[in-house]
């Protein structure tokens, strides 16, 4: 009972008018607190859950290794010369696709949101493809493709390419008319139209498209990679499945790690150019 | 006046002409019939108001001016080119208050050092020279105004119109730019056609007001204004003219028993 009285009249009161606020050292402190700070308490929270888990010998050791024996294997991992090459793959693998899905998303949402027709036909269509999860794509590209890049390659399209065109279409949807109304008078035709007003105008709604595509092809790779085995040619998602295959859980946990921590860093990316977008345009308070 | 059976061409710039003007909306249903018989003669350079209670079809006759609408029947004729300015400034976002005058310019074709340059001394004329690299956000309602007006003026149109351009400012701001938009009309010799409901801003400003009556919309009143200039907002000279054409405006909405309005 005693303890949020105490925590909250030791804090210092907020001042009233936030013009009066004394700034910089105080907001630095707190985004930095909360930059380094919560991730770090995620991290601690998750390892001592996961410690908890194995101390209840729920599974045994070599089932499921805790923290530190998977830190370890980590290490061993990233020291491993061909370790490199594979998340490299991967990579190049992720940015291909997703740049393919880029180009056509973007040129079948701009074609869609300039025909009433299309949008028409298409708009459903690309909101169906989206709920369809990628992985139902693999049987029909392994057939048509064979087994190798060129399957893995029209599943990772096939699963970024409609969120992309649908960030497209919600950001010309989004876009007031008021913006469209002035283009005119000020004298833009159909193309300086699009250049100027909207698709500068649809770029906040586009990003998160690209977002969502790039999440969408991340999963579809690594659904890929543990489907389609390229001899000499494997990527992360392959060493994750050998590594089951070979009952080498901490290798596996490990894997996994890097995984969650690649896909991390791409949302990092994308959600920084996001949140610089809307704050340019007075839509988000500042970080 | 022949001005009817003339070509386009023929029409001084920045003269307005309109001939038994008629603006029917919607389809045979429910038409409904915005604007009707009506004639408006407007010279070169010369300050117009439009008074009139809501609906009576004054945004209307802006959106016909500036050809955002055709006619359903008459002529609307302009000499030149026409820019508008709305209750909002209708700003993009994500341009900053240089770059948003800089695009009207674009949009003309002129290059862009010149349009660096004519962009920064427009911002100037509006007294917003240090604020040319904020962006809309940053800038008060009042200064997005003048961003607005800076616009206007880069796109160089013979003919201005302005739908309330001021009616969501607050008084003191509202009587800055009533000196503003005077001064940068003075310097320019646009033709405005300035839309609102405010008499007294009508009075401030204009050469001359057109009082509108609605349903459907046509010229009831007609009040020329010589009085010389800078004219005071809250001066009695101001205020007297005012309260007769407010009496107009009150005789008019009072014939109607359809109106948003109503004497006591």
């Amino acid at each position: 009972m005693t303890s949020p009285t105490t925590s909250s009249s030791e804090r210092q009161a907020p001042p009233l008018d936030p013009i009066d606020a004394p700034e910089p050292r105080d907001a630095r402190h707190r985004s930095l607190l909360r930059a380094v700070g919560a991730p770090l308490t995620a991290v601690v929270i998750f390892v001592t859950a996961w410690q908890l888990l194995v101390a209840s010998g729920w599974r045994p050791d070599y089932l499921l290794p805790g923290p530190a024996e998977v830190a370890g294997r980590l290490g061993g991992i990233l020291a491993d010369p061909e370790f490199w090459p594979a998340l490299a793959r991967t990579v190049s693998r992720a940015v291909i696709g997703f740049a393919v899905a880029a180009l056509i998303g973007t040129a079948v949402g701009l074609a869609a949101a300039g025909s009433a027709l299309l949008r028409a036909s298409i708009g459903s269509l690309i909101t169906g493809l989206q709920t369809m999860p990628s992985v139902v794509w693999f049987p029909l590209a392994i057939l048509l493709l064979g087994l190798g890049e060129q399957a893995i390659a029209m599943v990772v399209v096939l699963g970024a390419a409609p969120s992309i065109a649908n960030g497209v279409l919600s950001g010309v949807d989004q876009l007031p008319p008021a913006y469209v109304r002035l283009g005119r008078v000020l004298g833009a035709h159909r193309v300086s139209l699009y250049t100027h007003i909207v698709i500068p105008g649809a770029l906040p709604a586009y990003v998160a498209g690209l977002n969502q595509g790039w999440a969408f092809a991340w999963r579809s790779l690594m659904a890929g990679e543990l489907l389609v085995v390229i001899p000499g040619a494997s990527g992360l998602g392959n060493r994750l499945g050998f590594s089951q295959e070979f009952g080498d859980a901490a290798g596996l946990l490990a894997h996994m790690i890097v995984i969650l921590v690649m896909g991390m860093l791409a949302d990092r990316l994308f959600s920084t150019w996001s949140h610089g977008l809307r704050r340019a345009r007075g839509l988000a308070a500042d970080r | 006046m022949t001005a009817a059976v003339e070509p386009a061409s023929a029409l001084p710039r920045g003269a307005v002409t309109l001939r038994g003007v008629r603006k029917v909306f919607g389809g045979s249903g429910e038409a409904a019939t915005v604007l009707q018989d009506l004639d408006l003669d407007v010279a070169p350079g010369e300050f117009l108001a439009v008074v009139g209670g809501s609906g009576c079809g004054k945004s209307t006759l802006l959106s016909l001016v500036a050809g955002l609408v055709e006619p359903t029947a008459g002529t609307v004729r302009v000499g030149g080119k026409v820019a508008l300015m709305f209750q909002e400034a209708t700003l993009l976002p994500w341009l900053t208050a240089a770059k948003n005058v800089e695009l009207a310019l674009k949009l003309q074709g002129v290059a862009r050092r010149e349009r660096r340059d004519r962009a920064r001394h427009l911002l100037g004329r509006v007294r917003l020279g240090r604020y040319a690299d904020k962006r809309p956000h940053e800038l008060s309602g009042g200064m997005r105004q003048r961003v607005a007006l800076a616009r206007v003026l880069a796109q160089d149109a013979a003919v201005v119109c302005m739908d309330e351009p001021l009616g969501a400012l607050d008084a003191l701001t509202r009587d800055q730019m009533h000196d503003l938009v005077e001064d940068v009309w003075l310097e320019a010799r646009f033709t405005v056609l300035f839309v609102t409901h405010n008499v007294r801003e009508a009075v401030r400003l204009a050469d001359r007001a057109i009082l509108m009556g609605d349903r459907p919309g046509h010229v009831v009143h007609e009040q020329a204004n010589a009085m010389p200039r800078p004219r005071v907002m809250d001066s009695s000279a101001v205020a007297m003219r005012s309260a007769a054409l407010t009496q107009s405006l009150k005789e008019e909405v009072a014939s109607h028993d359809q109106s948003d309005y109503f004497v006591i």
